[in-house]
């Protein structure tokens, strides 16, 4: 057991601190440190710095693109670039659609798509959800029709976060309707362009559109855009959410905002004295530091497990939980941090036009938004509650 | 970074886990805590062959070099079955204090007699009017020609009544709340003027309460420099935190393994209780805080052993505010979840939640560590 870092791990935090000092756009930064959304362009243009410099894809290996760093480096990446509040790449294209095509794709897909991904050519948005199945998810009813070379889907995904920049969607459909519900299901890329797909903006608690609804009307996908077998879908989706846990639980985000909580608190009053004097403020924010701090080590142990060769089951589950919770508990102090400058909110759109800022101190512009958005994190990726009825099943045996 | 075991600290994990399953099934850990001495003489020095008792003393004195990690290994393993042999007085505190700041003579004249078994120690820190302030020292050592008088309370002094040395701290000059102007002092268990009130605690262990009367000592009985003390004493108690942690960890996994089989085979309503949803996610929350506790013991013992003091400091008291925290859900929900069955002094369940009582208030509750780290953080 060891926590030291080696000589070579400073050496390597101190490359990353250089490369964000001097290749994160100011502007990107500053809307990721205020949580509020990406630009299309500004992500883009994040990402094909990053995928200049070979840092697109921590996760992958080496052979498709990865960087091959260990598990250190990899802490010490992602401490940085929170530190730094620089976005992490958009996670549909390199974190879940990605690793289902190297690990299940044929050589063509995976020729095809994952230069792709890495130099953000293409925008990628997930087709899991219906309005019927969310947590239930196996039960869905898109359904492909196979005619000749090409599937033919019919029905509609919904809750598909920034489907309206996407050029590609992965989506699961049902090709065989007889089968035991996971046994029919298929795994297919599918061009935005297509036509007969239909994106409807959803408008979200935060006022902002990020959600929409995408409706399939006879859209023709060719058979080669499936990944893997017909009717084995399930295998690859579950591969694939398994991957987003690991990920999801934020923790070098979530240790900025501690940060930002702090700057706030010592610009903002409370009974006459700064409000980081405050006594309930301090055991709030302190209680959440050191939950965050046994996320933050559950995760090395977890990924020192995996660099070490031993199989997890259910225990990303767990990451996401705790993640979701803390991510949750931040920005809900972080409004609170804000006063009575928590209420006036309007979604930024309603900015464009208007020459004035929004109301109130620099920043109060983004908690709130943040904080709406943030309430999907318990409910997305799998709900919290379904998270805890797999850990039940699959470590617990119960 | 890496938090995997080594091979020979995989046979000491091993070693300990084989000592407690042959030693202390439930029923001979209940025998045990009710004999009048409430631990064995046999076991300990069964532990003194095994080598456990030298595990953190240096190789130089005949121990065996190991640092916070072996301790936290052996605890938690311990922690599994509810060990009761005084490992934690003796060795890690007692043993600890003497090997951090004693003198040569008093490093020989103890350490190996500890190693070998011979030796008991307890640490008598804590006061009526302390709570878990270590600098909060009432207790007055008085220079009287060549050596000193001790009078004053030390409160719930842990294995004190099997001591042959107790360790006191006590003041050789400043105010009672001052961090300088503590002093160690290395005191026999039949000094005249030393008297003690000794107890049980919930935890199936033995405690005392001790009055120090004129108790008069050699200056050879003062423990590294006088007035010094409390950065020894910090030093110290850092390390049997992270023991106690460790404890903690081994006793949240089996109290969350008895509790499930126990939800898998109790029936009501024709159906084993953990198939309810509402159990389901309990366990799934005690399971949670358990691994989640487990990895802040594990980064205790390795931070214990870097340099940056802020840095170690704040590890101790997030830590201890995790676990303590930790320690308590699992304790109550595993009581009830056994409904009734959790009540009887005889299921083994009641014990376990005892022992984590105890350990959430040892040291420094959840609250202290939480000031304690905000204080830190700020």
């Amino acid at each position: 057991m060891d926590l030291s870092f080696s000589k070579e791990d400073l050496a390597f935090r101190d490359e990353v601190r250089e490369f964000l000092a001097t290749s994160l756009p100011a502007d990107v930064k500053d809307r990721c440190d205020r949580g509020l959304h990406p630009t299309k362009e500004g992500q883009i243009r994040w990402q094909k710095i990053l995928n200049e410099k070979g840092w697109m894809a921590p996760n992958w290996p080496k052979e498709y693109g990865g960087t091959g760093w260990t598990i250190t480096q990899k802490y010490i990446a992602a401490h940085e670039f929170g530190h730094a509040a620089a976005p992490i790449a958009l996670p549909f294209g390199v974190s879940m659609v990605g690793p289902v095509i190297y690990t299940f794709g044929n050589q063509e897909q995976k020729d095809k798509y994952l230069p792709r991904i890495l130099n953000s050519d293409d925008w990628w948005c997930q087709g899991y959800s219906e309005p019927g199945s969310g947590s239930d998810l196996a039960s869905l009813q898109t359904r492909a029709v196979r005619d000749g070379d090409h599937y033919v889907v019919n029905g509609q995904k919904i809750w598909t976060s920034f489907a309206q920049n996407a050029d590609m969607i992965f989506c699961l459909v049902r090709t065989d309707s007889n089968a035991k519900q996971q046994e029919g299901i298929s795994f297919l890329l599918i061009d935005m362009k297509t036509p007969g797909i239909t994106v409807k903006p959803i408008i979200g608690l935060d006022k902002e559109h990020s959600l929409n609804e995408v409706f399939f009307d006879d859209v023709r996908v060719p058979v080669e855009n499936r990944i893997g077998e017909e009717n084995k879908g399930w295998t690859y989706a579950k591969f694939l959410l398994g991957n987003e846990r690991t990920g999801i639980a934020r923790v070098a985000r979530s240790k900025r905002q501690v940060e930002r909580l702090r700057e706030i608190a010592s610009l903002e009053r409370s009974g006459g004295r700064s409000l980081a004097e405050d006594q309930d403020f301090i055991n709030k924010l302190t209680r959440i530091e050191v939950d965050l701090m046994s996320l933050e080590y559950t995760e090395l142990r977890y990924l020192s497990m995996i660099a070490n060769g031993k199989e997890l089951t259910a225990e990303p589950s767990l990451l996401k939980i705790k993640g979701t919770e803390i991510q949750q508990r931040l920005t809900s102090l972080l409004v609170e941090s804000l006063g009575m400058y928590g209420a006036p909110y309007e979604a930024e759109r309603a900015y464009a036009g208007r020459n004035e800022a929004p109301v109130g101190p620099d920043y109060a512009h983004g908690p709130m938004a943040e904080h709406l958005y943030l309430r999907a994190a318990t409910i997305y990726g799998g709900s919290n509650e379904i998270q805890r009825n797999i850990v039940s099943k699959m470590v617990l045996g119960l | 970074m890496d938090f995997e075991l080594s091979d020979e600290q995989n046979m000491l994990k091993d070693s300990v886990e084989r000592f407690v399953k042959d030693n202390y099934s439930p029923e001979a850990r209940a025998k045990l805590a009710d004999t009048e001495l409430g631990f064995s003489k046999d076991h300990w020095k069964k532990m003194a062959e095994l080598g456990w008792l030298g595990l953190p003393f240096s190789e130089e004195v005949g121990g065996f070099g190991g640092t916070a990690v072996e301790t936290a290994i052996m605890m938690e393993n311990m922690g599994s079955g509810l060990v009761l042999e005084p490992f934690l007085s003796t060795v890690v505190m007692g043993g600890g204090l003497v090997a951090e700041a004693g003198s040569q003579s008093q490093i020989e004249a103890i350490i190996p007699e500890v190693i070998e078994g011979n030796m008991m120690l307890a640490f008598a820190y804590a006061e009526p009017q302390s709570r878990f302030d270590l600098n909060d020292v009432e207790t007055r050592a008085a220079k009287s020609g060549d050596g000193y008088v001790l009078n004053g309370h030390k409160s719930v002094v842990y294995h004190a009544a099997t001591a042959d040395k107790i360790i006191v701290s006590a003041r050789t000059r400043g105010g009672s709340r001052d961090e300088d102007g503590i002093s160690l002092f290395i005191v026999d268990n039949d000094t005249s003027g030393l008297s003690r009130r000794d107890y049980r605690t919930i935890d199936g262990q033995r405690a005392s309460d001790i009055k120090l009367e004129d108790v008069k000592v050699g200056s050879d009985a003062l423990l590294g420099q006088e007035g010094k003390g409390l950065p020894v004493m910090r030093s110290v108690v850092d390390r049997t935190i992270a023991a106690l942690c460790a404890e903690a960890v081994g006793a949240m996994r089996t109290a969350n393994n008895i509790t499930n089989e126990y939800i898998k085979e109790r029936k009501q309503f024709g159906t084993p209780i953990g198939k309810f949803q509402v159990l389901q996610h309990r366990m799934v929350d005690m399971y949670m805080e358990a691994e989640q506790s487990k990895s802040m013991s594990d980064m205790l013992a390795m931070k214990l052993e870097l340099d940056d003091e802020g840095e170690r400091r704040k590890a101790v008291s997030a830590a201890k505010a995790q676990i303590g925290q930790a320690s308590k859900f699992i304790g109550e929900q595993s009581i009830q979840l056994h409904g009734g069955m959790g009540m009887t002094d005889e299921y083994s369940i009641g014990h376990y939640f005892k022992r984590l009582t105890t350990i959430e208030m040892l040291f420094g509750n959840t609250d202290y560590h939480f000031k304690q780290y905000a204080a830190l953080a700020s």
